[in-house]
């Protein structure tokens, strides 16, 4: 219990942070549920891009910082081909293609890093990541392009009875938020029940370790990054509905970033928890703390959105530097 | 020995033809145009149709007219990707190219504006910037080489305020409502708030500030904060992506598309076609050239995308951006023509160039003869007023094409100029600059 006092402060000043706008008695019930579940949407979205995050870091120990761009690069493939052919056609050609690029990735970047430094293999991924936003804009194009998934974009409004004026929700994001809770639901399963998961988790632990009983390094690192490609599909589509497809989608989704800091690296339900905290965070601040800071300070705007989530993951890494559910790291000297 | 001497006489060969060249260099009758681009990045499906156009018509001026008064014209792109940094390095690389230097510089930034505006005092070379840069610019004796040609955002603010002022019945019907500002959080989506909270004070409206962060694609706070404090209007002074982002937030949190005025950075074709049918009955400002086509793209088609030798594709001519980007090209080669009246007809230094975007008198019959008639109002400018006349009008969205609604409007300079002149001076004494005297200068 003493050990973990930080971490219980930070969390007590979070739950003060959550109830503070009720101190402002402008601030309807109606509007602070509305926030709040903004936020627990755009959560879900962070939690999407941030599971490949950590599916890559659990399976190979590998930061990738291209995860972002992989984003881009497979949501600017959907929605070109989505141009020629059927949108179903077009994901399953863009599956293919991330597929093809996990195995590139693996061939030319990965295979001669193996048993290198951690540093390497991050400062590798940092030469993906620029070498995807450009390739992928040379080939695909620059514009905003769209994706059309059918899902109407008018927003409805639910529990008018309860709140005055009712509560706002947009149906786009409420797909979005289903359609990530399966994609984690199935990850998940397939960590914990499917022979490659274990073997998947094995590597993670130990590469030579996981070589030596026979589990063949290369095979999984190309599986690991092909599944990383269909989570960043499925984040590309999604986001690229939401907001068209276009190159600040990569920057978007690096806001993951705080997201598995503050979960954990090699967390599943790190991304998802860590996504919901950082998403309702970072609208509440805007929202709520925003006005409060312009007044205090005699600031001419300023948004704080961007920038709280890291400071966030910041507090998380000062207190728990592994994350609310990621491993403790022991080192013997 | 021979090898020897061999060798000798390819060196001596090599020199000679090298200051040969030099020579011919300096000799050639051409008139370079930097040209600062982004092509990539957040902001290119904005920047790339401005570049397309800009590009256009100076290849036209040299495929159909010969050049300017006979001096070709040379140009080279420099890709910024709106970042300031990047804006800097490509002044410095392109500002010493061609056989007099650079002609001028279109920094298409509001911050690369800002940070090559002091080294444009030492390096002598124009820095247009065609409806945006720093609103006290317009101030020619303390803003020397600056030139924000058809408008600042300050013209931008009052046209929509007297605007949105109109509609409701007289400025004065504006007592108790509230506009809310969306802008870009940088030196370009703040330029405008002087001047709305000047009105403000004077006919009793609330402004609203909801600045939203670089490239702008995150804005469901900044609609939740619309949608609860219910303003009677937004303005909208985004870039970029975060146009079309903020309609469709517009979209999804139930505000009224007609009640969003956008600034004329923010009301062209990539602004809205993402939005769908969403974006439709959105207005915002147009100034300079609204979209479609006119004799001048004939030529374009004729003289270069016929041949193969356009920029971009052929489907964009006429768009706003691109239309934009051909008028801002115009005006610079209006200003070398005008400086030939004075220097005569060869490749001129930015210091000569300046008294041309100085005596700038584009007018009607001019219009009409560079075949942009419909696309643009006349510009004429001076030594004291680097802006000239800026009129603008409001075009709305009707889902497929933009409509230009009738009236134009132009900012109350009697609001501005007190404005302008207090800012520039305060610039004018933190940068210690001696003030010009345009009367001596004339004389």
């Amino acid at each position: 219990m003493r050990k973990n006092w930080p971490v219980i402060t930070l969390g007590l000043v979070l739950l003060a942070g959550l109830v503070a706008p009720f101190a402002d008695r402008s601030t309807s019930p109606g509007f602070y549920v509305e926030v709040l579940l903004g936020g627990l949407m755009a959560g879900v979205l962070y939690s999407l891009v941030a599971l490949g995050f950590a599916l890559i870091f659990k399976a190979s120990g590998v930061f990738n910082f291209a995860q972002g761009a992989m984003v881009l690069f497979a949501a600017l493939a959907v929605a070109r081909l989505a141009e020629q052919v059927p949108l179903w056609v077009a994901m399953l050609i863009a599956m293919v293609i991330m597929v093809a690029l996990a195995w590139v990735i693996e061939r030319l970047v990965l295979r001669p890093l193996v048993n290198q430094e951690g540093v390497a293999l991050l400062m590798a991924t940092l030469g993906v990541s620029y070498f995807l936003d450009g390739f992928g804009q040379t080939i695909w194009g620059s514009d905003i392009y769209k994706i059309e998934l059918g899902i109407p974009k008018e927003p409805v409004m639910i529990l008018e009875s309860l709140f005055q004026g009712g509560i706002l929700v947009n149906k786009e994001d409420f797909v979005a938020a289903i359609v990530a809770t399966a994609l984690v639901a199935a990850l998940a399963l397939f960590f914990q029940k499917t022979t490659t998961g274990r073997a998947l988790r094995a590597v993670a632990d130990d590469h030579q370790a996981a070589q030596s009983i026979g589990i063949p390094l290369n095979r999984i690192w190309v599986i690991v990054w092909s599944v990383a490609g269909f989570v960043a599909l499925v984040a590309g589509v999604i986001w690229g509905s939401k907001l068209g497809v276009q190159f600040s989608l990569s920057q978007v989704a690096l806001k993951a970033l705080p997201v598995v800091i503050l979960g954990g690296f090699t967390s599943v339900t790190g991304a998802v928890v860590g996504g919901l905290i950082i998403g309702v965070g970072e609208k509440m601040a805007e929202v709520f703390l925003g006005p409060v800071m312009v007044k205090a300070f005699d600031l001419a705007g300023g948004g704080i959105e961007n920038w709280f989530a890291y400071v966030l993951a910041l507090l998380f890494l000062l207190v728990r530097p592994e994350g609310l559910f990621g491993e403790k790291l022991i080192d013997r000297v | 020995m021979n090898r020897r001497a061999n060798f000798l006489m390819l060196a001596v060969s090599a020199m000679a033809a090298a200051i040969g060249s030099t020579a011919a260099m300096a000799q050639a009758k051409e008139q370079f145009f930097p040209v600062l681009s982004y092509r990539t990045g957040p902001y290119a499906p904005n920047g790339a149709p401005f570049a397309n156009g800009f590009v256009d018509y100076l290849k036209l001026v040299n495929a159909r007219d010969g050049g300017i008064n006979g001096v070709k014209i040379t140009y080279e792109e420099c890709e910024t990707g709106y970042a300031t940094d990047r804006g800097v390095e490509c002044y410095e690389r392109l500002k010493g190219k061609g056989p007099t230097g650079a002609t001028l510089f279109h920094p298409l930034s509001t911050g690369i504006t800002f940070a090559v505006t002091d080294k444009s005092f030492n390096d002598k070379i124009p820095i247009v910037t065609a409806g945006y840069g720093r609103a006290d610019s317009r101030d020619g004796t303390v803003f020397g080489w600056n030139f924000p040609l058809g408008g600042t955002y300050w013209d931008a603010a009052d046209m929509l305020v007297q605007h949105v002022g109109k509609k409701e019945g007289g400025l004065d019907k504006l007592k108790g409502k509230k506009i809310a500002l969306v802008y870009h959080d940088s030196p370009y989506g703040k330029e405008p708030i002087a001047l709305l909270q000047e009105r403000a004070k004077m006919h009793g409206f609330e402004v609203l500030l909801l600045p939203v962060t670089h490239p702008g694609v995150e804005q469901k706070a900044t609609w939740l904060q619309i949608r609860q404090q219910r303003p009677d209007y937004v303005f909208l002074w985004g870039w970029g992506v975060m146009n079309s982002t903020s309609i469709k937030e517009a979209v999804a949190t139930g505000y009224p598309r007609e009640k969003m005025y956008g600034v004329w950075w923010s009301g062209a074709e990539p602004d809205v076609t993402p939005a769908g049918d969403g974006a439709k009955g959105y207005n915002a400002l147009v100034f300079l050239a609204p979209a479609g086509q006119g004799a001048v793209h004939k030529d374009v088609i004729k003289y270069l995308h016929d041949k193969g030798q356009g920029t971009g594709k052929k489907e964009e001519i006429g768009e706003v951006l691109y239309n934009r980007g051909m008028v801002s090209a115009m005006m610079s080669v209006e200003a070398v023509k005008r400086a030939h009246i004075k220097y005569g007809k060869k490749p001129l230094r930015g210091e000569e160039v300046r008294w041309g975007l100085e005596n700038l008198a584009i007018d009607k019959a001019a219009i009409k003869r560079l075949g942009f008639d419909g696309f643009m109002l006349p510009v004429s400018t001076s030594c004291a007023d680097h802006a000239g006349s800026a009129p603008a009008s409001v075009h709305i969205w009707d889902g497929k094409r933009w409509n230009v609604q009738p009236g134009i409007y132009e900012a109350d300079q009697q609001i501005l100029k007190p404005m302008i002149r207090a800012s520039a001076e305060k610039y004018a004494a933190e940068k210690k600059i001696n003030k010009r005297d345009c009367a001596i200068e004339a004389g």
